[in-house]
């Protein structure tokens, strides 16, 4: 077993675009040449991973980290650098490292559609060559953890989105991988579903010592799962490190909700007024000044609650990017 | 091997319960597989009633055999791949079968059998009602007979190998539609299916011979009708047996370009 679960050292990934202009002329001139531009969905990215260890991997759309994953589960030839996965190259697609990992996209489906996925899951126990007594325990061990029981006798379709992405995940689990890639696992999932499937990634990491590398825009998952996380943006490493370090060094605000009579007041000389509804004000001042203001706050004015929180974690996520592009 | 055939019992469980899932538009699937040749056969019989009852060595009767017996053999080798392998690489499905430890091609070919093994005894009830209808008439020659099931056999590895290499095109262009038709037509006059290969001018039936075509449909059904000659049998037999080979290693190298771009743009 190697130190580090995936490794991974001056990855990069170049994309070939084709540019298509647009109207008659430029459409005759692209048939004989096309401007072709390179772009780096990643661009030079390195960070490793113990074994055990469930990391966020943050950044908007667009910033590369699907490909990441893809180029982790050996979908995708990096341009250049390298990577291992459980000491695996991933992109040779070896038996025995494919039989180790898993990725679930959110948004790509697995199941077969109009079946069961009981089916399904039989079959991949006959893909992975699941022994029938494991392949017994884990399909009891995840219809406990995820609640499938009544799921997996009705054919997918009919199925809502949150629970088919249950049967998913634990399609995607069957074979007991030591390595998740879990790419939004709980896009368009209500807020309840959400928290299941948090609350499941998390005991399975603990169960399984499993590695997991997850991606999300809810930071409630990120927040509930993941004491690091490494941020990208627009193919660049930007952040790696504890969560509660990347709120503290791109933040030097606090925020203060303060609940009062109504929202005529002008809170404006306390700080900046986010917004007001039903006379709770959410204000954002420095962090230095915080305990000052909240001591005036509650001088001057008729307070019926005051709550002090660091800013959400999104609000962090975006200054972060946005420090980026000035 | 015993992994192997597990999961082809397994392919074959979720083929059924695809296959009863879609009870209505496998019937309309079937009855298409029906319909074209019959509507051949009427032509060609109508043709030939109206030039003395013969053409080209066929009877009108034995037009009757050859169509029902391609019917068959159309039913045997039949696949769908072409249709889907675009749509797959276009869904991410390929990237999920990718993930997997296994080559894909193993479930398209459960797949293909399992879905044969349900609908060929239906096709095979189909061909004996229309019997009475169309009084077909096949000299029953024993070895003939013996020899039509490896050459039905290797008929269907070939289509199989060739039409799954061909489906692979979607990896360098989305115009798998043009790929397909330019395929199907060769395939329509070059394979015996529009008509047997003796009825087209001599330049199409080289064509035929040299292409990998005539093997895969008009061969064996020009064996089981005891067309042939136990020495021309076993000459087709050989020609099948290279294209056998011939599609392999072409589905080898191709499969391997093909994922390899596929690595290299994803999807």
């Amino acid at each position: 077993m190697p130190a580090q679960s995936i490794h991974i050292k001056d990855l990069r990934k170049v994309y070939i675009v084709t540019q298509q202009e647009t109207g008659a002329k430029a459409t005759v001139k692209s048939l004989v040449r096309r401007r072709k531009q390179e772009i780096a969905a990643v661009d030079n990215i390195s960070f490793d991973l113990a074994p055990g260890e469930i990391v966020g991997f943050l950044g908007p759309n667009g910033a590369g980290k699907t490909t990441t994953l893809k180029m982790l589960s050996g979908l995708l030839h990096p341009t250049s650098g390298e990577a291992t996965v459980l000491g695996y190259v991933p992109w040779k697609r070896e038996k025995s490292f494919l039989k180790q990992i898993t990725l679930v996209m959110g948004q790509r489906n697995q199941l077969v559609w109009d079946i069961p996925a009981q089916n399904t899951f039989e079959l991949n126990r006959a893909i992975y060559r699941i022994p029938a007594e494991d392949y017994r325990r884990m399909v009891a061990e995840l219809t406990a953890l995820l609640e499938l029981g009544p799921l997996l006798h009705k054919p997918v379709r009919n199925l809502s989105l949150g629970e088919r992405m249950k049967c998913e995940i634990a399609a995607a689990l069957l074979h007991r991988p030591s390595v998740v890639f879990l790419d939004e696992p709980t896009i368009g999932l209500d807020v309840t579903m959400q928290r299941r499937i948090r609350a499941f990634i998390a005991e399975y990491n603990r169960r399984f010592e499993a590695t997991v590398l997850l991606t999300s825009h809810y930071m409630a998952d990120v927040e509930a799962l993941c004491k690091r996380v490494v941020v990208i943006h627009r193919g660049k490493l930007l952040f790696d490190g504890e969560l509660a370090r990347l709120v503290q060094s791109f933040t030097e605000h606090k925020t203060i909700v303060v609940q009062i009579g109504d929202c005529q007041n002008d809170l404006a000389s306390y700080g900046e007024v986010i917004s007001c509804e039903g006379g709770r004000f959410t204000l954002r001042v420095p962090k230095d000044k915080t305990a000052r203001i909240t001591e005036r706050l509650l001088a001057d004015l008729p307070v019926i609650d005051l709550l002090v929180e660091d800013p959400p974690i999104e609000e962090v996520i975006e200054r972060v990017f946005a420090q980026e592009n000035p | 091997m015993k992994a192997l055939l597990d999961l082809y019992t397994q392919q074959f469980k979720t083929t059924l319960a695809t296959m009863v899932a879609y009870r209505a538009s496998l019937l309309i699937w079937m009855l298409g597989q029906v319909l074209e040749p019959l509507v051949y056969l009427i032509v060609w019989s109508i043709v030939s009633n109206s030039s003395g009852g013969s053409i080209g060595g066929y009877a009108t009767s034995q037009f009757a055999a050859y169509f029902l017996l391609l019917m068959l053999v159309n039913q045997v080798t039949y696949t769908w791949i072409m249709y889907e392998f675009e749509y797959r690489i276009r869904e991410g499905l390929l990237s999920i079968a990718l993930l997997k430890p296994v080559h894909p091609i193993h479930s398209d070919i459960a797949n293909n059998l399992s879905s044969k093994l349900i609908t060929t005894p239906f096709m095979i009830l189909v061909a004996l009602a229309l019997v009475p209808v169309f009084h077909p008439s096949l000299p029953l020659v024993p070895w003939a007979i013996v020899l039509f099931f490896p050459a039905l056999l290797l008929a269907f590895a070939i289509r199989f190998l060739l039409e799954w290499t061909l489906a692979q095109s979607a990896f360098w262009t989305t115009r798998v539609g043009a790929v397909n038709q330019v395929y199907f037509v060769l395939m329509l006059f070059l394979s015996g299916q529009f008509a047997p290969l003796t009825l087209l001018p001599f330049p199409v039936q080289v064509a035929a011979y040299v292409l990998p075509f005539r093997w895969i449909i008009a061969f064996p059904i020009e064996l089981v009708s005891g067309r042939l000659t136990l020495n021309e049998a076993f000459i087709g037999l050989g020609a099948q047996a290279a294209w056998l080979l011939a599609s392999y290693f072409l589905f080898r190298i191709v499969w391997r370009a093909g994922v390899k771009i596929y690595a290299a743009v994803g999807a």
